[in-house]
């Protein structure tokens, strides 16, 4: 093991090293910062970098402690102190975190180091990383082929080796379709299980705080520590918190799966189904039960997202007025015209179009038919779940429809880029835990491989069931262990200094 | 439900503070409307006497012991302001 093989580390692995003293803290952000810095002008998946305060934690961290010493990439939507927190807007682009999100502050406390912002679409509205106002993110499978979003930073930089690990924010798949289409492991907890504050709000009834990794157990480990009631976020859940990684091991013989008959439809890629097939197969042989099982109004979930979602979003993305925080437009002759070009001029089209929509369907006259209306039909889908988990462990499917499509491609028809969510908003509406981890690989017309993602759900604070499943899955086949090959470092490159580090 | 016929981006981004331009005005009102035909779905579902959804694992009276504790600084909570002055955030005049 050579100091240029630590990023390539799972987390577990890492701290096996660390607490033998076969590496330092030290060594690894170093290591990290020169992987980062020969890989990233490829990837572009960090806004910023805080390497000097990095180093400095790595000096005093104790490595015994549950993620002592391992440094962890953090979405540009939550807030960590005296770092930028842009959410890829730029409204927020010269922006500090004045104090650390819960998960942040429970995360330092377990010894890790975050270090660095990925990229993320703008306000994390959209499903390819390409609304954000800072810099394209690419594929480390295929640099022409989009990371999968909101959270595609996170999942690009552990795809690439760039983190050994990063957290991401999922509200309508955010999580699970950028690990999906990148080939990593994404968990969206139940919601209420990781507090949110600190996380800069899209719509409040769906966000959750999640980790992206390597592996399911780094996903255990990652959760066990974020979980726990919050005094700070009064919709988080005073549960007791399990050991998810030491309860990993699972024997699957017995245990019932389900695939929704809604979820195989036309519109899934012939590869992907052929995957996920393929993946049910596997469950069998591992012993495990797989039945059909319906959620019938699955069909209307992708519209009862979008009617929730951008409602909760244009009264959250209120507070963006140029006051107290944030771009303010110049020479302003009165106080609406102050708001109305701040906002203007700080936001990007998809956040404009999202904030247009939700003010319409909560305006007057309007809010029984469209926000009213969409509440009753999810607790129609959230029926549904709680039906199908009266005879399954846990519901297995694609985790998009596709793999990852080309940069650009649905650039212009936002309804083609709203169905790249299709098969995950559901679990935001009903409150549910879910994962995505690697299953297969597609093959581009141009001959590229092109990770798929294989989405587990499970009941509301069912995760350490659908980690047990994801992990025997996992441990039985070499997806995770599959490297993209399109990245070529750049050779000689000396890496900046932290100071320097400006995407 | 109300029709998708009567939506105005014009009159909507009024209501919402921002700006448009008439080229996004233009294009927002064709794609918004292709979104809206396509949540219109929604009306073919019954939901009679079907409650509106809250929490999925409900909590009722969430309390914190009141009481005082340190918190952001003037000082911090001013460091992110576009224009200030003396402890104070500044903005457009709104008085004659």
């Amino acid at each position: 093991m050579t100091k240029t093989d630590l990023p390539a580390l799972t987390v577990a692995d890492l701290q096996t090293l660390l607490r033998r003293r076969e590496a330092s803290p030290r060594e690894v952000i170093e290591a990290l910062h020169e992987r980062i810095a020969t890989v990233d002008p490829q990837i572009g998946a960090y806004l910023s970098l805080d390497l000097e305060a990095a180093l400095k934690d790595a000096e005093t961290v104790d490595v015994d402690l549950p993620l002592g010493g391992v440094p962890i990439a953090i979405k540009d939507a939550i807030s960590v102190k005296n770092q930028p927190c842009t959410c890829g807007s730029k409204i927020l682009r010269n922006y500090r975190a004045i104090y650390d999100a819960t998960t942040i502050r429970k995360l330092k406390a377990a010894g890790a180091i975050p270090f660095g912002k990925t990229n993320m679409d703008e306000f994390a509205m959209g499903s390819s990383t390409e609304n954000s106002s800072a810099r394209v993110t690419r594929n480390p499978w295929d640099l022409e082929r989009i990371p999968g979003g909101s959270s595609g930073g996170s999942a690009a930089a552990v795809a690439a080796d760039e983190a050994i690990c990063a957290l991401g924010s999922d509200t309508g798949g955010s999580i699970r379709q950028p690990a999906s289409v990148s080939g990593v492991v994404g968990l969206k907890p139940t919601y209420g299980r990781v507090s949110r504050f600190g996380l800069v709000a899209f719509a409040s009834s769906l966000d959750q705080i999640g980790p992206l990794t390597k592996t399911v157990r780094d996903a255990a480990l990652l959760l066990g520590v974020m979980a726990g009631v919050d005094p700070q976020d009064p919709t988080c859940l005073d549960e007791p918190v399990p050991d998810y990684a030491d309860g990993l091991d699972c024997d699957l013989r017995g245990v019932r799966l389900g695939l929704p008959k809604e979820y195989m439809i036309e519109g899934v890629d012939a590869q992907v189904k052929a995957a996920v097939e393929s993946a049910l197969s596997h469950f069998q042989s591992l012993g495990a039960d797989v039945v059909e099982v319906s959620l019938p109004h699955s069909e209307y979930a992708i519209d009862v997202y979008y009617v929730i979602a951008t409602a909760e979003a244009s009264t959250n993305l209120a507070r963006f007025d140029g006051v107290r925080y944030g771009y303010r437009a110049e020479k302003t002759n009165s106080l609406l015209e102050h708001y109305e070009r701040t906002r203007e001029e700080g936001f990007g089209a998809e956040v404009k179009r999202r904030i247009i929509l939700g003010t319409y369907m909560l305006s007057s006259g309007y809010y029984d038919a469209y926000y009213l209306r969409a509440q009753k039909v999810r607790t129609l889908i959230r029926k549904d779940f709680a039906a199908a988990f009266e005879k399954v462990d846990a519901l297995i499917s694609p985790t998009s429809p596709t793999a990852a499509f080309k940069i650009g491609e649905r650039a212009e028809d936002p309804l083609q880029m709203y169905l790249a969510d299709i098969f995950t908003n559901a679990a935001n509406l009903a409150g549910i835990c879910g994962i995505s981890l690697p299953c297969g690989f597609a093959k581009s017309a141009e001959g590229s491989k092109l990770p798929i993602g294989l989405q587990i759900l499970g009941k509301a604070l069912d995760e350490a069931r659908i980690f047990q499943v994801a992990h025997a899955y996992e441990q039985s086949t070499d997806w995770h262990i599959q490297r993209p090959s399109a990245i070529e470092p750049v050779r000689n490159a000396q890496p900046s200094k932290a100071s320097e580090f400006q995407p | 439900m109300s029709s998708p016929s009567d939506f105005d981006v014009a009159y909507i981004a009024k209501l919402a503070r921002l700006n448009l331009t008439a080229e996004e005005t233009r294009l927002f009102q064709a794609q918004l409307k292709n979104v809206l035909t396509y949540v219109d779905k929604l009306r073919e579902v019954d939901v009679t006497n079907v409650e509106s959804a809250a929490h999925e694992l409900a909590r009722f009276n969430v309390f914190r012991e009141d009481k005082a504790r340190d918190w952001f600084t003037p000082e911090e909570a001013l460091s992110n302001a576009p224009r200030q002055a003396n402890g104070l955030f500044v903005v457009t005049k709104v008085v004659e």
